[in-house]
């Protein structure tokens, strides 16, 4: 029983387990919920998926089994006669009625596909959740004639959307396929662990001493516990040659920030230079001068790079190098004061290690960097926090 | 057993259906959401309606998953022993049971609130696996196996601070609390201020939604806080009117804004507003 219904979520990347399906076939058993899809809906969410932000892939997923809508990507012409007869099993009398309203079937199907064609052209990879304007005859979902809007006015309007289709979720799903244990793994050896904080270890030793002294009579020693005093300040590189690698780094950020107390983040576009973001949508209003970094963070702070320093020489090495700006001093500049200030830097590389020798400007970083780049890999990772926590890295070269 | 909406607590249905499913597969519920959505209060209200007592557990970065299951105090038993208390030769005595055993153990079927899992170490629901799981687990230093008579209603929440372990999640059924949108939310004003002007009630949630939805604030104000700001208002009476007409920032906003750069946005928007009308 639902057994086509899990393969379907585990397809769209839930991963969902034997457990959680029986623990929803008991709860059916039990008529938690009965014959009402949208509880069922809820129920099969509460019991299958346990992330929020995977609440999006549930709701297509979902959708999919239930619609019997096959993910026909981009100029998949919908066979016309499949949405008439569909329609037609669909529609009430009295929907026919104000279809006819609209300028009879014909033309409602003639428009939707052309509708249909634009709105790909428009999106390249565009999907088949067409459009959400209020006035479309085709509603949030129009791609399946159940939602189809017929008539706007009226209270039939709210019922067009199901649940499922409203996609309330789909913000939440920024983060895609992430927690990766192995790479939580190799970010756990930065967990450098340091005494601070207030006594609250019974320290036994130090005990047994005292109470030694003072002649068997009880006397406690407390020591500090320990605590994650790592600090890290991720630079990122956003945009460009970087989009294939963005996978990668989502792991590495979703990894990273959960592993850290103190973990700040920015964004910077190839090269680093005046300045840099936290927010990319907010990127062109709410910019951060990088001597403000400096300022800000302590040298003790761990700088970590995520790049692929795949771009043009004259972008480290120029004035006005850069491709989105005028920059009046040259990225390796900035490159360099960072490296001064901050004791421990290193630069993680998502492009493969054997493409590093066709790209002039990743010698050029690697080279500033004083030798500290590493892919990004596991042992890359490994080989980089291992630099990382070395008494006194290497500072970066000044030539 | 049906929970559904009190006179004091709106509860949406898919949250309803959730905790239903909760109590009868006897699993425990994580609920997830915006601070300020209710999730504390849930448990308080679930108890209230069943009758049961509630046993809550707050969670601090230093909590141990031990804790919850009992202390053994060796330090107090070390001084009487050098005391030479007679209360030494039983171990037992030293022995305090924690939230997890009182919740084994009660004679009722009691609700037991694991407050803001995620503040506690990266490994703390981990340690808890088999105890939410099987509802027993050993005491060492005495021997007894403590098992659950009746499996309690557990409830737990989270501010996503830190993600939780897979392991732990499976266990679990998972809500997620959705901010409430205007027509529940109104619900849950009048459940909270039944003779509320209908038309102050309607400005006042223009103004909070219309606060929500800037870009940029550093804490939304949410359910909670729009609460209190209406009691604010009624308190200082001020009429639907004096709320639209305020010059800048809305009345009593101290109970809305939390942060002073928020403070800040919002008078300096406002002020941008009243500048392109005239």
């Amino acid at each position: 029983m639902l057994i086509e219904f899990f393969f379907c979520l585990r397809k769209h990347g839930l991963k969902t387990s034997i457990t959680e399906l029986l623990d929803l076939l008991a709860a059916l058993e039990q008529q938690v919920v009965f014959a009402d899809i949208e509880a069922f809906y809820f129920l099969a969410r509460l019991t299958l998926v346990k992330d929020e932000s995977q609440f999006d892939r549930f709701d297509r997923a979902f959708a999919e089994y239930f619609e019997g809508v096959e993910q026909v990507d981009l100029a998949s012409a919908i066979p016309e006669d499949w949405l008439r007869r569909s329609l037609q099993r669909q529609l009430s009398d009295e929907d026919k009625a104000k279809l006819q309203a609209l300028g009879g079937l014909d033309e409602l199907l003639k428009a939707f596909q052309e509708r249909l064609k634009e709105q790909q052209e428009r999106h390249a990879g565009g999907n088949k959740w067409i459009g959400t304007g209020g006035t479309s005859p085709f509603g949030a979902y129009g791609f399946h004639p159940e939602g189809i809007r017929i008539g706007q006015e009226g209270s039939n309007a709210r019922r067009a959307v199901k649940v499922w289709d409203k996609r309330e979720f789909r913000d939440l799903d920024t983060e895609g396929e992430l927690n990766n244990r192995t790479m939580q793994l190799a970010l756990r050896k930065l967990r450098k662990f340091a005494r601070t904080g207030s006594a609250e270890e019974l320290d036994l030793d130090e005990t047994i001493r005292a109470t030694s002294q003072k002649a068997g009579l009880l006397d406690l020693k407390w020591r500090p516990e320990r605590h994650n005093a790592v600090k890290v300040l991720l630079l990122f590189d956003v945009g460009g040659s970087m989009d294939d690698f963005i996978y990668e780094c989502q792991q590495l950020f979703a990894a990273a920030r959960s592993e850290f107390k103190h973990l700040e983040f920015y964004y910077f576009h190839n090269c680093v230079y005046e300045e840099v973001w936290q927010s990319n949508e907010r990127r062109f209003s709410e910019k951060t001068p990088t001597r403000e970094l400096i300022n800000k963070y302590g040298r003790d702070y761990k700088l970590i790079f995520v790049g692929d320093a795949t771009m043009g020489p004259y972008e480290i090495a120029y004035p006005g190098g850069s491709v989105e700006h005028w920059n009046e001093e040259p990225g390796q500049v900035w490159m360099r004061r960072l490296l001064n200030h901050f004791d421990n830097a290193v630069w993680l590389n998502p492009q493969p290690l054997e493409h590093w020798k066709w790209h002039h400007s990743i010698d050029m970083m690697h080279e500033l960097m004083g030798g500290r780049m590493y892919p990004m890999t596991l042992d890359g990772i490994s080989g980089a926090i291992t630099t990382l926590l070395r008494k006194s890295a290497a500072t970066a070269p000044v030539s | 057993m049906q929970f559904s909406s009190t006179s004091s607590y709106i509860v949406a249905d898919e949250l309803a259906l959730a905790v239903n499913a909760a109590v009868t597969l006897e699993k425990p519920l994580l609920l997830k959401g915006e601070p300020g959505t209710g999730k504390t209060k849930l448990a308080e209200e679930l108890a209230a309606s069943l009758g049961v007592p509630l046993l809550r557990w707050q969670i601090k970065s230093t909590t141990k998953a031990q804790q919850g299951l009992y202390e053994y105090d060796a330090v107090s038993r070390l001084r009487d022993s050098q005391l030479g208390s007679d209360k030494v030769h039983d171990i037992s005595n030293y022995i305090k049971p924690g939230k997890l055993w009182q919740a084994f153990t009660a004679a009722q079927r009691p609700v037991l609130l694991i407050d803001e899992i995620d503040k506690a170490d990266i490994e703390f629901p981990n340690d808890l696996l088999h105890e939410l799981d099987q509802m027993e687990f050993h005491v060492y230093e005495t021997g007894e196996q403590i098992t659950a008579q009746q499996r309690p209603i557990v409830v737990i929440t989270s501010n996503n601070e830190k993600e939780l372990p897979d392991a732990f999640l499976r266990r679990c059924f998972f809500h997620y609390i959705n901010f409430p949108d205007a027509a529940t939310l109104s619900d849950i004003v009048r459940v909270h201020y039944p003779d509320i002007q209908r038309e102050l009630l309607q400005t006042a949630l223009e103004v909070f939604f219309d606060v929500r939805k800037l870009p940029n604030l550093k804490k939304k104000p949410s359910t909670s806080e729009l609460i209190d700001w209406l009691k604010l208002l009624l308190v200082e009476d001020i009429g639907p009117q004096q709320l639209r007409d305020s010059k800048g920032l809305m009345p009593m906003f101290g109970a809305l804004l939390k942060n002073e750069q928020d403070v800040q946005l919002v008078e300096k928007l406002a002020f941008m507003a009243r500048r392109r009308e005239s």
